[in-house]
């Protein structure tokens, strides 16, 4: 657990560990996956409630349960700026974690890949890997989403790339 | 005084024949129309003339063979477009290609796309150009994203079409993992393809489901560029690139698919690039008979059980060559010999456990899982509420408080 800070650890592991190994084609034993994501979603939601710090809506749009749709916030200089949050479960998983995807900061931020994918620091892949099957979306959100966020908001509101919505200007109003 | 007029006066002109090339090409280019048959006429109208001579040369034994063979490319980045370019100009006879990108400005470092072509999907554009390069070649443009469930459904399916040869030019392991889960299933051989997030090192990597290790058989492995990743300033980054290292590794990889297709040299399993040292390590590696993949290990089953067949190949083959060996020079016996023995394990190593015998420069670029790791926290329990519905409905309610 080298290179993570005390917050994110301490949340980490407070989240149940998976165990089966499947991944969308697999069937049944996807849904007894999917089982497992839900019960690790529902009790890091509910750590995050009690320690006052809940940042994400996240939940599955179709019945396979393979598009997750949702959203997460950060505060910053004591306003939330909120972000439309979306993946899908990629066919390698659990071997391969979900590609998170912020898609209206796509092509405001060089941390990010193609398509509003977030970039994931050098230690999340190893650690994904080794826990594998144990790590599952809540792990995801844990380790990749809440640091990157902590990283990269501050700099985009600072430069005036990241607008509080309060603050922009609505369409009808602009000129440009 | 006077050599500055002079140097002004074919500056001018040099501006006119410029302008004149840039308003050319934007009117009526000129295609050229389709060839039946691969001529070795060496005329300046034949496209083929250069390479039918490797034919001549003794280097290939047919060459028109390269206008049977299909292959798909998969990542139509600075390496995959560049790969299509070649096996374009080389007269492939069909490629499917896939990304689900559009072309940026930030592209633009890197080689083959256009800055008129911003804003096309990557497959589109690439089929644009390369039908004016080479109208001979059938092309199939992909635009979709193959790790999702859909994408993978299309992907599996037109590979089923009857691909030669996979080339992964993808970006990142997501991609990776999903090319092997497909041509692990389909039996189907592929070559990988990296550069690093530095932009200063890269690999090719051969794999045949069963025979070699797949991708996911060993942590992957890329070249140590010597560049410590501690050091390796990240902030405001995701990744570097060049387009020389990613010229240089599309050059290698399509060096060692026209190797394969064609039947010449010696196709290579493994071959890194180091380009701060200019280093090439090679290596081989066997499969992992506890490769997490089932369908990887479907393969390896497979392949043991036609070694038989094999043998019985490889001696018909010996004999063959033993009979009209007499007047051949005694190193090409011994070359038919190593290709044979394909299953002694001198020289390869089985990928569960390569780390400690690694050539030198290469290293591997994710741990194993751990089997016996420390518990970083609880287990989800089974028990009561193990109803699927009344999970979403407990979420749900969570979601909206
Ligand atoms: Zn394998």
């Amino acid at each position: 657990m080298e290179g993570w800070d005390a917050g994110t650890k301490s949340a980490l592991t407070q989240i149940p560990l998976l165990s089966s190994r499947a991944g969308p084609r697999d069937g049944e034993a996807w849904k007894q996956r999917l089982k497992e994501e839900y019960k690790a979603m529902i009790a890091y939601t509910t750590i995050n409630k009690t320690n006052d710090n809940d940042w994400f809506r996240i939940s599955p749009t179709n019945p396979e349960g393979t598009r997750w749709e949702g959203s997460c916030w950060y505060v910053h200089n004591l306003r939330r700026y909120d972000f439309p949050l979306q993946f899908d479960i990629p066919v390698t998983y659990p071997a391969t974690a979900p590609e998170i995807e912020l898609p209206t900061l796509d092509g405001k931020t060089h941390k990010m890949y193609r398509g509003g994918k977030i970039c994931l620091t050098v230690h999340f892949k190893p650690l994904w890997a080794k826990n594998c099957p144990r790590f599952g979306i809540a792990h995801a959100l844990c380790l990749g989403l809440a640091p990157w966020l902590a990283a990269e908001v501050p700099i985009l509101v600072d430069s005036g790339m990241v607008k509080h919505k309060d603050d922009e200007v609505t369409p009808s109003q602009s000129s440009s | 005084m006077a050599a500055l007029t002079d140097f002004g006066l074919i500056w001018g002109k040099i501006q006119e024949l410029v302008s004149r090339i840039m308003s050319s090409s934007k009117t009526s280019i000129p295609r050229r129309s389709k060839v039946k048959d691969m001529s070795a006429e060496v005329v300046d109208s034949n496209p083929y003339s250069r390479l039918m001579a490797l034919q001549r040369m003794g280097i290939v034994e047919n060459y028109e063979r390269i206008r049977d063979y299909s292959v798909a490319i998969v990542g139509i980045g600075g390496v995959g477009s560049v790969a299509a370019e070649m096996l374009t100009r080389c007269g492939i006879g069909r490629l499917l290609l896939y990304d689900y990108d559009t072309v940026e400005l930030a592209n633009m470092n890197r080689l083959f796309f256009r800055p008129d072509q911003v804003g096309m999907t990557k497959t589109d554009a690439a089929v644009q150009t390369l039908s004016e390069i080479n109208p001979d070649v059938v092309l199939e443009s992909y635009s979709m994203n193959i790790t999702t469930v859909k994408g993978f459904d299309v992907f599996i399916n037109s590979l089923k079409s009857g691909v030669d040869l996979v080339l992964s030019c993808v970006d990142n392991y997501e991609a990776r993992m999903v090319i092997n889960q497909a041509c692990n299933e389909l039996r189907q051989t592929w070559m990988e393809s990296g550069v690093s997030e530095d932009a200063v090192s890269g690999h090719i990597q051969l794999l045949i489901p069963g025979e070699t290790a797949c991708f996911a058989c060993a942590p992957p492995l890329v070249v140590a560029s010597g560049v410590d990743e501690r050091t390796l300033k990240r902030e405001g980054v995701c990744a570097a690139s060049l387009p020389t290292t990613m010229g240089v590794v599309a050059g290698l990889l399509v060096q060692n698919c026209l190797k394969y297709l064609l039947k010449f040299g010696q196709v290579s399993p493994y071959l890194g690039y180091n380009s701060l040292k200019d280093y090439f390590p090679t290596m081989e590696m066997k499969p992992n008979p506890q490769c997490s993949n089932a369908a990887c290990v479907d393969r390896q089953k497979e392949y043991m059980e036609s070694k038989p067949a094999r043998d019985a190949a490889a001696k018909a083959k010996i004999e063959a060559e033993v009979s009209s060996v007499i007047e051949e020079p005694l190193h090409l016996d011994n070359e038919w010999n190593i290709s044979i023995v394909d299953d002694s394990d001198a020289g390869s190593s089985t990928a569960a456990n390569t780390s400690s015998i690694l050539p030198e420069g290469l290293v591997h670029e994710l741990p194993t899982a751990d089997k016996y790791s420390e518990q970083v926290g609880p287990t989800v329990t089974d028990g009561i509420d193990d109803d699927l519905e009344e999970l979403q409905r407990q979420l749900d309610a969570l979601n909206s408080s």
